[in-house]
This record gives C-alpha cells, structure tokens and sequence, in this order.
C-alpha cells in the first residue's frame, strides 16, 4: 500500500509548501474543525470527506448533505449582447431562457471537443452567470472573453469574490426554507430567484449534481461561513451531514452525471457524451445573431454521421470495481474496444457501477461486456443510464 | 491511533502476529483510516506462496485501489473469506475481524526485521 498512501500524504497538505499552491474557500476552517481531510482539485484546496464517503452518500439519499462548492467559477456575462453573445460562444442558446431560469450547455472547441460543461442563469434581461468546473474556469473565462470580445457585453469573474454552497437532498427544501424569505415551493427545478439566506443577500437556485432535489446558493464570499452554518444547524435535526468531494463524485456517478476529466474532454464531443439535447442545432426560430456558434459546423457534421463511441453504463456482473481507465472488452476477445471514464462501488445500489465509451454497436442494455481489472476479465452487463433515479 | 504492543508492522502500513511459525496478517488502524470507506478485498489463493514484498492482493476504498504486500515470505495457509461480502470489517476491526491472510513463514526469524509498536508509532506521528 506504500505508494498510494503515500500519494495520499501529498493531497493533505501536512505542511505550508503544499498549500501555498492550493486556493482555500471561504469555508476552509470550518473544514478543519469538522476533521476534514483534504485533496487538490483544480487547483484549490477542498475537502474530499468529513468522516466515511459511504455515510455521506447515505445521508443525501435518505436526509440531506451540505456541500462547499466555492470553487466553482462564477463567470457573469452582462450588457446589450449578453444573450447573443453567450448563443454564439456556447452550444446552447441562453437566450430561449427566462429570467430566473437556468439550463446545461458546454463549451466546445471549433473541431466540436468540449472545452467544458457549464450551467448558465438568466438573472436579468441582460445579465447571466456562467458556472464553469473549477478546474476549467481559467480557460472557459480566456474563451468567454475571446468569443464575446466583438459583442456589447461585460465579463466578470467574481469567483474570488463568491462562496458557493449546496443542501442536496429530501430534505433539502425543508432545512432552507427557515433560513430563507423565498417561497422554495414556487421556485421549480432549474430556477433561480435571489433572496436572503441567513441575513445574507443570495442567489438560490434548484439545481444541483446528485441526482436530489435541492439548491445551490451563492453568497458574498464573507459571508459564506455564517450561511454555511446556518444551514449545519438547520439540518442537524433532518440528518444532514456535510459532504465532501468523494460523495459528490459517487453521487453524480449513481446519477449518470458526466464529470469533466471522465466522460468529458477535448476529444469527446456532446454526442457521444449522450448530450444532444443540450447542443441547439436548429436556431431557425432564434434572432438571426443567434444562428452560428463555435464548434457548429464541427457537430453538424458529428450529428449527422454515425458516433465513433458512445457513453454506457455498466454493472459488475463480478467480483471486482472498474475504474477510469480500465479497457472494455468483448468476450473471450483480447483486443480493447473502450474504456472506462469512471467507476466506484454503489452506495445505493451495492453494486460496482461504471461508466464507459464504447462502439454504437456494442452498446445496446443487456449486453454482456468485460473489464480487465488488473489483468484479469471481470463480466459487465450495459445498463440504461442513470443508474439512480430518485422517487420522490 | 490504535497500535497493538504484541505486533509487528510494515513501512506498507501492514501488522503481522506471529503464532510460532505463522503469521496473521491485515492493515493498520492507521491505513483504514487514510483508506475511507474499504468496498473490496481481493486475496490470494490457499496454498500460494509469497516472497517476502511480493504483491499478494488487492483492498479498494470509495476512491481508490492499493496493492497489499506480503510483510514476510511463505505459504498462504488461509485467507478472510469474510471480506469477500463483508470489506467493511477491516474499517470495524482491523486487528480481529478485519485479518486478510494466515502465512506459514519461511524464516519467522525474519519477524525480527519489521517494527515494532513504538517504531510503527513513531513512524505514523502517532
């Protein structure tokens, strides 16, 4: 075990040289006093869990689990143009969105490779936030500013200045709702309303990515400790636990949500990716300034020809746990024909779920596949993603 | 930090019981610990025989996959069958329940060479 403890020791920062790379959020003492442990992502210093992955998993399937995202990019995009020019930088149109409404688009590069996925928020007329991954913030804001430099629009990134948290789960709704002045019962999934959380000015929106119900609030980022625990004591009689990036990732996993890094990257368009639906390809009824975007003449062509691979979701059908990388194969046939993007025991379903590429014609549910883990064929059957789907 | 007087320990993070010329073996308290939530165990075969650093198994968190490594050669005389459904018990009780495999040495003198609780101790800041 030497190694990956050892590697381990290099994602807690022990000592000052390690951190001094790493952002920290406006939540960071918290973390330490909850006994967090500590892993790099996209360059700031986050907590990867409080206590077991498992427990926290748990808790935002039966409860709710609160999440510090301040990581997250907070790219705001106003002016004239805004909508114009987002419709013309993202495969969406932001445009068709009502103020307080928000939707899922990515930015692609002109070959069609996705640069990132992204949420988009319409909060005025003219004003929207683009929420890119952390890891990606840098270059989605350089593509911003790049691709809207021809339009009447502002740029800001205020991801410095914001604090980003999330209460994910059943009971979501009812922890907030006493810390808020908005009516959570009138704001629907992908809506987004701004109020006061915690004596706090705040953006609340439904959205979220764990497959729950619940709401993303963004706050100034000072005043993110007070709202964050406002909202551990709220939720301590609900069941509620914070909740680190490890449950985050098992969460999105089980919810057949795509990671950037996993499932997406420059060399997978949204197609393949199982995303057309959030790519507008037909703009006819959009303002004519709306027609062309980035990367639209690249996944015209993808989405008229057949895909070279497609995303899959597997279960273990064996002993074992696939993981990103592990090869794909047919039965009984040595050679490869896909890879896993991403792989973990299910919490929820006590199964060993995964995601994979895979060639169209492999990919239809039922079909048994193997995973060379660790040189040994392990039998995976493709399942209809999501793997998870909440009931109530 | 749990770290029994009566073992012996790894640089890997591995304790070793002797009983005359077999060995118990299984991971610290200490690497559950760092490891999270255990989802896997994969153990070798009865009757295998292991050098001394060899990779014998596999253990599997939420997150992560680790090689075990034999502590001391000789034969695998048993391994947990426990974990193949219950991984949880090297979380709950790694020194009992959580055991992984039963060695007969090839040198129980070579026991000598691995740490001891202080040392372990020191080792982990604990």
């Amino acid at each position: 075990m030497a190694e990956d403890l050892a590697s381990r020791h290099v994602d807690v920062p022990a000592d000052a040289a390690d951190a001094a790379v790493l952002t920290r959020t406006p939540i960071h003492e918290r973390h330490v006093a909850l006994g967090a442990r500590f892993t790099g992502f996209g360059g700031w210093e986050m907590p990867v869990r409080y206590g077991s992955i498992i427990d926290e998993h748990r808790a935002v399937r039966s409860a709710a689990g609160l999440f510090d995202l301040s990581h997250m990019g907070e790219l705001w995009v106003s002016g004239p143009d805004a909508a114009v020019g987002l419709a013309s930088a993202l495969v969406s149109v932001p445009g068709r969105l009502a103020v307080g409404h928000a939707q899922y688009s990515l930015i692609c590069a002109p070959d069609g490779g996705v640069i990132d996925d992204l949420i988009v928020y319409r909060t005025a007329p003219e004003r929207f936030l683009v929420v890119p991954n952390a890891s990606n913030r840098e270059v989605v804001a350089a593509e911003l500013a790049s691709r809207l430099a021809g339009w009447a629009v502002e740029l800001d990134d205020e991801t410095l200045t914001t604090a980003l948290l999330a209460v994910q789960g059943p009971a979501a709704r009812a922890i907030l709702q006493p810390l808020t002045n908005l009516d959570l019962g009138s704001l629907r999934s992908y809506a987004a309303a701004e109020a006061r959380v915690a004596g706090s000015p705040a953006l609340v929106a439904r959205t979220g990515y764990t497959g729950e119900d619940g709401f993303e609030l963004f706050v100034d980022w000072d005043d993110g400790p007070a709202a964050w625990d406002a909202l551990l004591v709220a939720g301590a009689s609900h069941g509620l636990l914070p909740c680190g990036l490890g449950a985050r990732d098992t969460l999105r996993l089980e919810a057949g949500m795509p990671l950037y890094g996993n499932e997406l990257d420059r060399r997978t368009t949204p197609f393949e990716a199982g995303l057309a639906r959030f790519v507008h390809l037909d703009r006819s009824a959009d303002p004519p300034r709306c027609r062309d975007f980035v990367g639209r003449a690249a996944l015209e062509a993808r989405a008229a020809g057949p895909l070279p691979r497609q995303l899959v979701g597997l279960v273990l059908r064996d002993r074992g746990i696939a993981r990103h990388g592990y090869a794909v194969r047919r039965p009984g046939q040595p050679e490869p024909i896909g890879v896993v993007t991403s792989g973990s025991q299910s919490p929820t379903l006590g199964e060993a779920i995964a995601m994979a590429y895979v060639p169209p014609s492999d990919a239809s549910t039922g079909t048994m596949l193997e995973v060379v883990i660790r040189d040994a064929a392990v039998a995976a059957e493709i399942v209809p993603l999501p793997f998870y789907r909440r009931t109530r | 930090m749990d770290v029994p007087e009566a073992l012996r320990y790894t640089t890997d993070h591995e304790w070793l019981r002797l009983e005359s010329n077999e060995a118990v073996v299984g991971i610290t308290a200490y690497a559950t610990e760092e490891l999270g939530d255990i989802v896997f165990v994969e153990l070798p075969a009865v009757g295998r025989h292991l050098q001394a650093g060899e990779a014998f198994g596999v253990i599997e968190s939420v997150k992560t996959a680790s090689d075990l490594y034999a502590p001391l050669g000789g034969e695998v005389l048993a391994v947990n069958e426990d974990l193949a459904t219950q991984p949880e018990l090297v979380n709950a009780e790694p020194y009992a329940a959580g055991w992984m495999v039963r060695l007969r040495l090839d040198d129980p003198a070579m026991a000598d060479g691995l740490m001891d609780a202080g040392v372990y101790r020191a080792q982990i800041g604990g």
